[in-house]
């Protein structure tokens, strides 16, 4: 499998014929890479994550993804079944592609171990803790070992020590399984642990700012301890910033 | 234990209201001489249901079949017609305004065309149980499913699941609480449409359901026997809704911990 490549031209969106979302953007995304989107609040990431996952049609332009992909889509909000445990939930695209029950069963919890969801397996959604639920759709997105990964700020409710092992977690796998993987986050530290490249978007109506290519090879926790990390971080935190204090201009 | 306390303290309130009605009542008829053919006393309907308890309770068996087999259908189509409704948004613009007709003709009035087409006796009385009783299912079917979260179906959307299954696996379970409550309001017609049905559509003497004792009652100013009968129809409703009501407790168990 080669992986799948995505090429945005033109694409624009914009809500109630007013309300413009995303302006035109051009974006070439490479087979297996992880690209992480980050953005101020409001200036379209989710907007153009859902164009890209083909659940939102762009008003202008054209979103090519190739080929045809199975995606593992996470919402910003977690969306799962209330009358479904969360096995049941985190199992159901198996389900969907007519996988025998006992396959959805162990891939489900397989993957709910991966995101330290082991032992709340059988509890309805109503029963968890909004960044357990989270991760029971992170759990989903991951179970019917999708090639194009979409999160949209998948970790934003978990306190910072379960964050950067989850995102070991993450890295490890897309890295393993050379999965497309575009992630919306709004930390920068995730965003440089993760991505292989990272876009900075600017206040809506979402224009590329600037791309940073993170040239780190193998993720492991001692990366973030580094000299390298921390200067891209600060350089993109300026960009970010950039962008913002142009806006309130 | 509790939940034994539970059913208690529901019960007593409703419970004391109904005897202090029957007792007003009792006094009122006593007090004011009111005669027997006009209003019976409580004491005089219990005593009739006592004479006549094997003919009421076999013709409340013969009612209760009627509304049962009544209510089924009115369950099976309303879920099924709210469903093609729901799917096909042509249908749903073109005849969901119709269904409303439904609600609107007056049973009475059509009750004996059914006994033309469909003959006097059981098959008459169960497609007025059902008649009536029908809308209430097909609405709330109809909204449950227009309800269903967009997010939720976008998941669907996702994985590119055809509409059926997309109905089967997220609609239909999403709409079992609205369902639910159509259903409800539907036990209570349902007892309604079978009782006028066999006012008019029913074999009377030996096998006369409820219905049909009403009318040869009242011809015979037999009032009590009509009250006896009356009192027999709402415990069937009272029957029936709480048998709709235990059945939507437990499908909806796990509703009701997720609305938590
Ligand atoms: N369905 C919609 N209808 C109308 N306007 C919308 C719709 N979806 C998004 N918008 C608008 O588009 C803009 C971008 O929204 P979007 O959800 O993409 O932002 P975001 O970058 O994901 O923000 P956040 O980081 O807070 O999640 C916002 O101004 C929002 O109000
Ligand atoms: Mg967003």
């Amino acid at each position: 499998m080669s992986g799948v490549e995505i090429e945005l031209r033109g694409v624009t969106k914009t809500f109630d014929r007013s309300v413009e979302a995303v302006a035109p953007m051009d974006l070439d995304l490479r087979p297996g890479r992880v690209t992480a989107l980050l953005g101020p609040t409001g200036c379209g990431k989710s907007t153009l994550l859902r164009m890209i996952g083909g659940v939102e049609t762009p008003t202008a332009g054209s979103v090519a993804v190739r080929p045809k992909p199975r995606i593992g889509f996470c919402f910003q909000e977690p969306r799962l079944l209330p009358w479904r445990n969360v096995l049941r939930n985190v199992g159901l695209p198996l389900e969907l592609d007519g996988r025998p029950r006992d396959v959805c069963r162990r891939e489900a919890q397989r993957r709910l171990e991966m995101v330290r969801l082991g032992d709340a397996a059988e509890l309805l959604p109503a029963a968890l803790s909004g960044g357990m639920r989270m991760r029971a759709a992170v759990a989903r997105s991951l179970v019917a070992d999708p090639d194009l990964l979409l999160l949209d700020e998948p970790f934003g409710a978990l306190d910072e020590v379960t964050r950067f092992r989850l995102d070991e977690e993450v890295a490890t796998l897309v890295r393993e399984q050379s999965i497309t993987v575009v992630l919306v986050t709004h930390s920068i530290s995730e965003a440089v642990f993760l991505a292989d490249e990272v876009v900075v978007l600017s206040p809506r109506p979402a224009r590329i700012i600037e791309r940073y290519e993170i040239p780190f090879g193998e993720r492991v926790a001692s990366l973030r301890g580094t000299e390298e990390f921390a200067r891209l971080q600060a350089s993109i935190y300026a960009c970010l910033r950039g962008g913002m204090m142009e806006d309130e201009r | 234990m509790s939940r034994r306390a539970g059913v208690f303290a529901a019960v007593w309130p409703p419970l004391l209201v109904v005897v202090i009605l029957l007792v007003l009542w009792e006094l009122v008829v006593v007090l004011f001489s009111i005669p027997e053919y006009l209003l019976p006393t409580p004491i005089a309907v219990g005593r009739t249901m006592i004479e006549q308890w094997p003919r009421l309770i076999a013709a409340t068996g013969r009612t209760a079949t009627a509304t049962l087999a009544g209510f089924a259908a009115s369950a099976v189509l309303g879920v099924v017609a709210g469903s093609l409704l729901s799917l096909v948004p042509l249908a749903r613009r073109g005849i969901y305004p119709l269904t409303l007709l439904l609600q609107m003709v007056p049973l009475v009035a059509i009750a004996p065309m059914l006994v033309i087409w469909f003959g006097i006796g059981l098959p008459s009385v169960i497609v007025a149980a059902c008649i009536v009783s029908i809308f209430p299912v097909i609405a709330g079917t109809l909204d449950g499913l227009q309800s269903v979260d967009a997010g939720l179906e976008e998941i669907f959307r996702i994985h590119r699941v055809g509409r059926i299954r997309t109905w089967w696996k997220l609609g239909l379970p999403w709409s079992i609480p609205s369902v639910i409550t159509g259903l409800r309001i539907a036990a209570g017609l349902a007892v309604i449409g079978a009782i006028v049905g066999e006012f008019v559509g029913a074999y009377g003497g030996q096998h006369a359901p409820l219905g049909a004792i009403i009318t040869s009652a009242l011809k015979q100013n037999q009032t009590s026997t009509v009250f006896a009968a009356i009192a027999m129809a709402s415990a069937l409703g009272f029957l029936l809704f709480g048998l709709v009501n235990l059945g939507g407790w437990i499908l909806l168990r796990r509703w009701h911990a997720s609305a938590q």
